[in-house]
């Protein structure tokens, strides 16, 4: 394609006979798009003159943002040592999360045991990850998970094998954004399939009870769910009956999430259809049966995408419990950044703490696009 | 089947899907009003316990705090409703003003997105998935901390002649005020009018004899025209009102508080993320013969973009749209966590004070639903006229 040469243009056909040969002198540069470097931007960058200006717009922008950027960020950051010599150094403090990343990821969890929560995050990102290949989806993930989530709770606890016991009050950072994302998400689930069940159905009250709460929660802010939970939960129990601060946070998100799940499995039972309902009605299953052997199992391998793509909104929501007093991976951060040695450098404790979300969720929705093309079948439209 | 089975020849009444249906439905509107039932009962013994009153009577008594900003005239004597009413304008404030902001910046984006120029559409994507994977909150901490880590007033930056930026907020010149302004307003108004009827004629001219009328340019310079002209007549008075340092503060002009800022700032850029990848997918939704067909027929790509391209992609992006403004309205209950007075937090304020969580938490969920309900119905409304009118 790039090589110039002279039969580079030959028409094809008859045409070619009447065309003259071309000497020497009149051999054509190929076309500019297959130039290197320079066709490429001319291609790209300097097509037209509203592209010539875009390009340079952008250009002086970048110029603008990077260069301060750079030396702030790297030629006078400040890697170790503390506070005092970030401020000496007078560019970004990467000293903080050296000094500081233990209480940013962990929270006021003891700090002698803090290789407790570190082996929990391990085990459930680990499950996490297993769960994300098809070639594991068999029954014995359900065991693995199970197994996980009681060792999870034997480390998080304690109490146990020679382990001290802490309370969920001290529990924080990393760990429990991810049990409240994972449980949230987890329970939500069946609770959801059978709001989604409850919506289509042909039974009216049932229908109506199902629209409501789907509705209704779909319609208020996670934070006066989440306010509910931890304000009125109390008031709705018998008297004498408490109930931990972090179950209830967890309760509110579970009813939250349930809600915006139920619809993304309505849109995987719409997906199915009509006819494989009819063909279970003809051979006589009941309701159930139909639900459980023909429709759940189609359906739901259409939702797995948007369901993986809720439970990344589910993870990135987790930080609103901050905002009813749970210690999680943000909270954990402002408090680590309540000293007043390290208050001036705000901007760096938060990029740490937004570059450990950034990758779970950039990740997860890249997991997302990639499975919804591998599970792609011949009756999506 | 079986000999036994076939004995029974009259059908139980337990074999008829009707009545099962019946006695399901039955079962569960039992099983909800029980546990309603449950909960209220609990509710009520421990209201009565802690001595707790009940019901709304509360809304009526003398607030006792200060809210820190309002469009409305309030002081501590007010009543709770007085302070709920408050925060609600203070929340559509914020909603209506991001909605605005966050679109512009997302279609502008989202455009971006696809084109050809190569920096330009990395920039936009670095954009989207550097924003859209960090949450909320954690962006508004930030904005919260950069709007208040800036120098005090005396050492205000100051950007633009009469506009300075510091810890306090941004402070901005705002006209004097003066009778004419109603009167701009007026015209403002009939401008809108005027260009509502010319588009209306032009559309119906257009279709009858095919010639057309460039009635957005038209209808511009009649809306913007007509206050101007007024304006002028009126001996164009200028007179503003410029901020002023007096001490430790400034004096005179318009504030945006500094919760207010980032709030503002936090919500649009947060939201225009998700609606560039609306607009974004709304566009690619729309098949490129379209593209090549309005090409050839001679249209620039302005008018390809204007006239072929957004009218058949705003069919794809509007219940999406819906969706994120609905998004936008919630999310700005965040604003409880860096201290700008919209509803949650007045809410909130409220409730710590008298303890009644339930008619509290009730009045913020009504509210909230009656403003998704107001947005569906105006944003189907508006689906409803540039859907596909299929037989």
């Amino acid at each position: 394609m790039t090589g110039p040469g002279p039969h580079d243009h030959s028409a094809s056909g008859i045409a070619a006979a009447d065309i003259e040969e071309p000497s020497a002198v009149s051999v054509r540069l190929p076309p500019q798009r297959s130039r290197r470097l320079m066709g490429w931007a001319r291609e790209n960058l300097f097509g037209s003159l509203p592209n010539t200006v875009l390009t340079l717009l952008a250009l002086w922008l970048l110029w603008e943002i990077v260069p301060p950027l750079l030396s702030w960020g790297l030629l006078h950051a400040q890697w170790s040592g503390d506070g005092n010599a970030c401020r000496e150094a007078g560019g970004a403090c990467w000293a903080l999360i050296g000094q500081r990343h233990r209480l940013m990821l962990f929270g006021v969890y003891p700090y002698e045991e803090h290789w407790r929560p570190l082996l929990a995050t391990c085990v459930l990102i680990a499950l996490l990850a297993t769960s994300a290949l098809r070639a594991f989806w068999r029954p014995w993930l359900l065991a693995a998970w199970a197994g996980g989530l009681v060792a999870i709770a034997v480390l998080m606890w304690g109490g146990v094998l020679g382990m001290t016991y802490v309370e969920t009050d001290r529990w924080g950072g990393l760990p429990v954004t991810l049990v409240i994302a994972v449980l949230g998400l987890a329970f939500a689930f069946p609770f959801s399939i059978l709001l989604a069940l409850g919506r289509r159905s042909d039974l009216p009250a049932i229908r109506a009870i199902s629209v409501g709460y789907i509705e209704l929660v779909r319609g208020v802010p996670l934070v006066s769910v989440l306010f509910m939970a931890s304000v009125m939960f109390p008031l709705f129990l018998p008297e004498g009956v408490t109930v931990d601060k972090l179950l209830r946070a967890l309760v509110g998100m579970m009813l939250f999430t349930a809600a915006y799940l139920a619809e993304a499995v309505r849109g995987g039972l719409q997906a199915i259809p009509r006819g494989q309902e009819e063909a279970a009605d003809a051979l006589g299953l009941s309701y159930w049966q139909k639900t459980r052997l023909i429709v759940l199992p189609q359906a739901l391998r259409l939702v797995i995408p948007p369901i993986v793509n809720q439970f990344i909104t589910c993870f990135k929501d987790t930080s609103l419990v901050t905002i009813v007093g749970l210690y999680d991976l943000l909270a954990a951060t402002k408090v680590a950044l309540a000293d007043p040695e390290w208050r001036p450098f705000f901007v760096e404790g938060y990029i740490a703490a937004a570059a450990v979300y950034w990758c779970f969720c950039f990740f997860m929705s890249r997991y997302s696009q990639w499975l919804e093309r591998e599970l792609a079948t011949g009756h999506r439209r | 089947m079986s000999a036994a089975r076939q004995g029974v020849v009259k059908r139980s009444l337990l074999n008829s899907a009707r009545f099962r249906g019946i006695i399901y439905q039955v079962l569960v509107v039992g099983l909800v009003v029980a546990l309603g039932w449950y909960l209220v009962h609990n509710t009520l013994i421990n209201l009565a316990a802690r001595g707790i009153a009940t019901g709304l009577d509360f809304l009526g008594r003398e607030a006792g705090f200060d809210i820190g900003e309002s469009s409305i005239p309030y002081s501590s004597a007010d009543s709770y409703f007085h302070a709920l009413v408050v925060g609600l304008l203070n929340t559509l404030e914020i909603a209506i003003l991001g909605m605005v902001l966050a679109t512009v910046l997302g279609l502008v984006i989202g455009i971006s997105r696809l084109s050809g120029n190569w920096i330009v559409a990395r920039l936009a994507t670095l954009y989207v998935e550097g924003v859209r994977n960090v949450p909320l909150l954690l962006q508004l901490f930030v904005w919260y901390g950069l709007v208040t880590a800036l120098p005090g007033p005396r050492q205000a930056l100051n950007p633009l002649p009469g506009i300075f930026l510091s810890n306090r907020g941004l402070k901005m010149p705002l006209p004097e005020s003066h009778p004419i302004h109603v009167w701009l307003l007026l015209a403002l108004a009939v401008g809108l009018v005027l260009a509502w009827l010319l588009k209306r004629w032009a559309v119906a001219r257009h279709a009858r004899t095919g010639r057309p009328f460039p009635w957005l340019w038209a209808g511009t310079g009649l809306t913007l025209g007509l206050p101007f002209l007024l304006f002028l007549a009126a001996g164009a008075p200028l007179a503003m009102d410029v901020p002023t340092l007096r001490g430790f503060n400034f004096s005179g002009g318009a504030t945006l508080s500094p919760e207010f800022a980032a709030l503002l700032a936090g919500l649009t850029v947060y939201t225009a993320a998700f609606i560039a990848e609306i607009v974004r997918s709304g566009i690619l939704a729309v098949p490129s013969g379209q593209t090549e067909a309005a090409l050839s027929l001679g249209l620039s790509r302005g008018k390809t973009l204007r006239l072929i391209i957004l009218p058949q992609a705003l069919r794809v992006m509007v219940p999406s749209l819906t969706s994120q403004y609905l998004n936008l309205t919630k999310n700005s209950s965040l604003a409880v966590a860096i201290g700008y007075p919209d509803l949650v937090s007045v809410a909130n304020t409220a409730i710590n004070q008298t303890g009644q969580a339930v008619e509290g938490v009730g009045v913020v969920m009504t509210v909230f639903l009656v403003i998704s309900l107001a947005l569906s119905l105006l944003m189907n409304w508006y689906n409803a006229k540039v859907a596909l009118v299929t037989r």
